[in-house]
């Protein structure tokens, strides 16, 4: 059968929505996890942590679904990717599924005793749903950065070098720590638009000022990392962007300094960090001006900016490898056959939209501040 | 060569994690469209009782909801954590339904979900009926998608394998969509989900009507639950889903096992009732017979043998001698992409590839099995008969249990005789068969399946991570830890849900705010 779009264009496309369902979870499921991970901190009483846990509580579900959908389409899409980098990353999966397995049963039971001690534990397994995974996440994201130790044999199978410790070196914590600042500062702008204002409001505008500022350092460190660390690979010899997918008939090196390759040869590339610096600055801007919706507008734009950032600067690369270059997993060698990817194409271009549009009228419906009042009148808020 | 011990372990842990997700899932099939004809009960007669009844319901399902939410996400990424090669191997056809179900399913339930419980005063009760079958919607065809790609697993229909990239890849994605299989499994999985949530709810009205509490509040319920629970056991033992056993060898394979039948059965067959079958002996020792009725489950037809375990062997082993000659000419093409030959060579075979691929488990390559290794890997495609054989019976059983059951109750209600005392007692005593019925289902389905991955294409053993021993007890004492301690607290919480019953919301709203001064609770009768 014939389809309407070639193989190497199916694969950029799939390329590029990857980085939106990134971006989609990092802005909605984003600023659960950063309010999670706020909530200690912000909220002091009860009435408090209620008024913070409920400005998520009828969303973070749908919001969820980003992250679920996103394990979904890099199986359907790359199950190359989706293969080696899950079994390779394993115990630090198993955590962050521990953590996010954590956080949806403590959104649902904390409401469900009175008493102060049970509430507390809660409370806490909501501060480790959010700021666990928000570390790994960045702390993966680096590791994919400097490529992961990792090797397929003739019959395509991975096996996996490294251990748990492996994954934390300077550059990845940087980038965890990164993703721990961008998401709160998002939480924190998230608590601007929904909580009442109020002391939640102050403690998360002092929080989140800190946290856009280490961010923007972080992110301007990553950057020296990758200009003059040993970071980086560039795809040798000839390259068949609609050849099967099979890693090893690409040729690969090793090459510091070749994650800036792309801005060189694409100068428009240099919007991706454009964004995530002035979003940031922007963001912080909102919250000394006690501007919310233009706090939530910086902080969205600093997201979208840093994620793209990854993924511009490693492209074509999705997973490299650090033991075995020729191993690499690339857009181009990596992706699942061309007939499934143009049918999973149909399905998100017919469904996405819908998603979209009754995903925009849940919260329209909920529109507004969460309010004392609200929570003491409500019997079904958490 | 792989490491079995990996191999056990991670099917040790898919298994505990899978049928621990499973425990909440089938509650929150059925429950959401109760919750659905209950509110629709309410929107018809705007009498409060039914949105009292909706709510309590309602906070049950939310109790249970969650936990099925988050023991799925385990589900969705443990393939790729334990099952690397398996992801690889099938992700282009196996991937696909996942995906499809988080865009089309997931996102519908997990997004109205949320509006379902905070949305009662912010939406007019048609809307918020609306709301909740959505919920109700997204929830059945989330099961849908997963047992489309389940189906596929037992049935691979519509793929071919790649040798240039070594998997398998779609060709047909109607034939995976529409797998008779699927289907068969789809309207039988949620059947059992329906009749869980009306046992449920049957069970726990009958409990208060024992206990003379909030009576006008439990007959109504119980009468959803009969009528609701009725149709499903029915709907669960008719359609259940041996109309997919005569596709396959492997599905042939599954209903001898679980019959214990050992030689070809002459036409019509019949069905063992009981028997002691033994692995070493292979043969069934005590075996009450009913004459007919298997050929008729299985063939539909009364001119049809079905086929038993020795002559499935049999065949098994032709396979494998022809899966080595695939074996043989795929190593070719690995060596030269460019060779013709072994090219054609491979396309005459390439179906029989996962039966050389069972060699592996004795040799590293199977162009070097014995004779003898071959004999071992086609008796390696019997399931374990003993257990299939009791399972099957146990989950049948409990099946036609509940038709009794609900039959009764169905008669009780129509006679407006609620209170029974004899029969509220045996609803009471029946909530934990759905659940064993269920899981034993799941393990027929799946033990079934063995040694196969994905049916005649990859054997279980080599779709495996390679991760160590170590790392498998860390997670799986990981999540037996983790898991336990959830499940503690969830059947802590729906008991006390329960004990405080279905007007709790209407005396306190929130009971640390109990006497709080400027918080008056709002006082709502809602007794019709």
């Amino acid at each position: 059968m014939e389809l309407p779009l070639d193989f190497a264009t199916l694969r950029l496309i799939w390329w590029a929505l990857m980085g939106v369902l990134l971006i989609g979870f990092a802005l909605t499921d984003g600023f659960d996890l950063g309010v999670g991970a706020l909530l200690p901190f912000v909220a002091k009483t009860d009435a408090e942590r209620r008024m913070v846990i409920n400005t998520v509580g009828a969303t973070w579900e749908g919001n969820q679904v980003w992250f679920i959908l996103g394990g979904g389409a890099i199986f359907a899409a790359w199950p190359f990717v989706y293969a080696v980098s899950f079994s390779g990353f394993y115990l630090a999966m198993f955590l962050v599924l521990a953590a996010l397995i954590l956080r949806p049963v403590a959104f649902k039971y904390r409401s469900k005793r009175p008493d102060a001690r049970w509430r507390s534990a809660w409370d806490w397994a909501l501060f480790v749903g959010g700021f666990v995974p928000a570390l790994v996440f960045g702390v993966a994201v680096g590791n994919v950065l400097s490529g992961a130790p990792f090797q397929l044999d003739d019959t395509l199978r991975s096996t996996y070098h490294g251990s748990l410790l492996g994954l934390f070196t300077p550059f990845t914590l940087v980038c965890g720590l990164l993703s721990v600042c961008m998401l709160v500062l998002h939480g924190a702008a998230w608590l601007g638009v929904k909580a009442e204002r109020g002391p939640i409001q102050d403690r998360a505008r002092t929080i989140g000022l800190v946290a856009g500022f280490l961010g923007l350092a972080l992110f301007a460190i990553g950057g020296l990392f990758v200009a003059y660390g040993d970071l980086g690979f560039r795809i040798t010899g000839v390259l068949d962007t609609a050849g099967p997918s099979n890693p090893l008939r690409t040729t690969v090196e090793a090459a510091p300094g070749a994650w800036l390759d792309n801005y060189g040869r694409y100068p428009w590339m240099m919007l991706a960090p454009t964004f995530g610096f002035f979003g940031a600055m922007i963001a912080m801007i909102g919250l000394q001006l006690r501007n919310e919706p233009m706090t939530l507008a910086g902080s969205s734009v600093s997201a979208l900016g840093i994620i793209s950032t990854v993924g511009l600067s490693m492209f074509p690369f999705i997973l490299p490898s650090s033991i075995s270059p020729q191993s690499s997993l690339t857009v181009w060698n990596a992706s699942s056959s061309h007939m499934t990817l143009f049918i999973m194409l149909v399905v998100t271009v017919v469904f996405l939209p819908i998603v979209l549009a009754y995903t925009a009228w849940v919260y329209k419906v909920l529109w507004g501040r969460s309010t004392t009042q609200a929570l003491n009148t409500n019997p079904d808020l958490y | 060569m792989i490491d079995l011990a990996v191999v056990d372990l991670s099917r040790l842990q898919f298994a505990l994690t899978a049928l621990y997700h499973f425990l909440f899932v089938p509650l929150t099939l059925g429950l959401s469209f109760m919750l659905v004809i209950m509110e629709s009960i309410y929107v018809m007669t705007r009498r409060p009782i039914w949105r009292t009844i909706t709510k309590f319901w309602g906070t049950i399902f939310g109790i249970n909801f969650v936990l099925g939410v988050a023991t799925g996400i385990t589900m969705e990424f443990q393939f790729g954590m334990n099952w690397s090669y398996y992801s690889h191997y099938v992700g282009d056809i196996f991937g696909a339904p996942l995906a499809i179900e988080g865009l089309m399913a997931f996102f519908l339930e997990a997004t109205f979900v949320g509006l379902m419980f905070f949305g009662w005063d912010k939406l007019k009760p048609v809307t918020h009926l609306f709301v909740t079958f959505l919920t109700a919607l997204g929830t059945n065809l989330s099961a849908l998608w997963i047992l489309i790609a389940n189906g596929w697993m037992q049935n691979p229909v519509g793929a071919v394998f790649n040798p240039d990239t070594m998997r398998m890849e779609v060709q047909d994605f109607g034939a995976v969509i529409f797998n008779p299989v699927a289907q068969a499994k789809f309207v039988h999985t949620v059947s059992a989900g329906y009749v869980c949530a009306a046992v449920v709810v049957l069970g726990v009205s009958a409990w208060y009507l024992l206990r003379g509490k909030h009576k006008a509040f439990a007959k109504r319920s119980m009468t959803v639950a009969a009528a609701f629970g009725l149709a499903s056991s029915l709907s669960v033992v008719v359609l259940g889903d041996e109309s997919g056993y005569a596709l396959t060898d492997n599905q042939r394979m599954k209903l001898a096992a679980l019959e214990a039948m050992w030689e070809t059965e002459p036409a019509p067959a019949g069905l063992t009732a009981f028997g002691l079958p033994s692995l070493a002996d292979r043969t069934t020792h005590f075996e009450v017979k009913i004459p007919y009725v298997l050929g008729l489950i299985a063939t539909r037809t009364i001119d049809k043998p079905v086929i038993g375990i020795l002559e499935l062997v049999a065949v098994a082993e032709d396979r494998i001698e022809r899966g080595v000659v695939a074996y043989d000419a795929l190593e070719r093409l690995k060596a030269n992409p460019d060779d013709r030959v072994a090219r054609g060579q491979f396309e005459t075979v390439r179906n029989d590839l996962g039966y050389g691929l069972l060699l592996k488990r004795y040799v590293a390559d199977p162009r070097e099995a014995t004779p003898s290794q071959i004999q071992q890997a086609a008796w390696d495609t019997v399931p374990n008969v003993p257990l299939m054989f009791w399972t099957f019976r146990i989950m049948a059983g409990i099946g036609f249990l509940m038709i009794a059951l609900f039959a009764t109750a169905f008669l009780l209600c129509t006679l407006r005789r609620h209170e029974t005392k004899w029969f509220l007692w045996l609803a009471v005593v029946a909530i934990p068969l759905p659940w064993i019925a269920i899981e034993f289902g799941w393990l027929l389905a799946e033990v079934g399946r063995q040694p196969w991955a994905v049916e005649g294409v990859l054997p279980t053993f080599l779709g495996a991570s390679s991760l160590t021993v170590p790392q498998l007890w860390i997670t799986i004492i990981g999540f037996t830890l983790f898991y336990g301690v959830l499940a503690v607290v969830e059947v802590g919480l729906i008991l006390r849900a329960i004990k405080k019953g279905p007007f709790a919301q209407h005396e306190t709203l929130d009971p640390l705010l109990e006497g709080s001064a400027e918080n008056p609770p709002s006082a709502a009768p809602a007794v019709a």
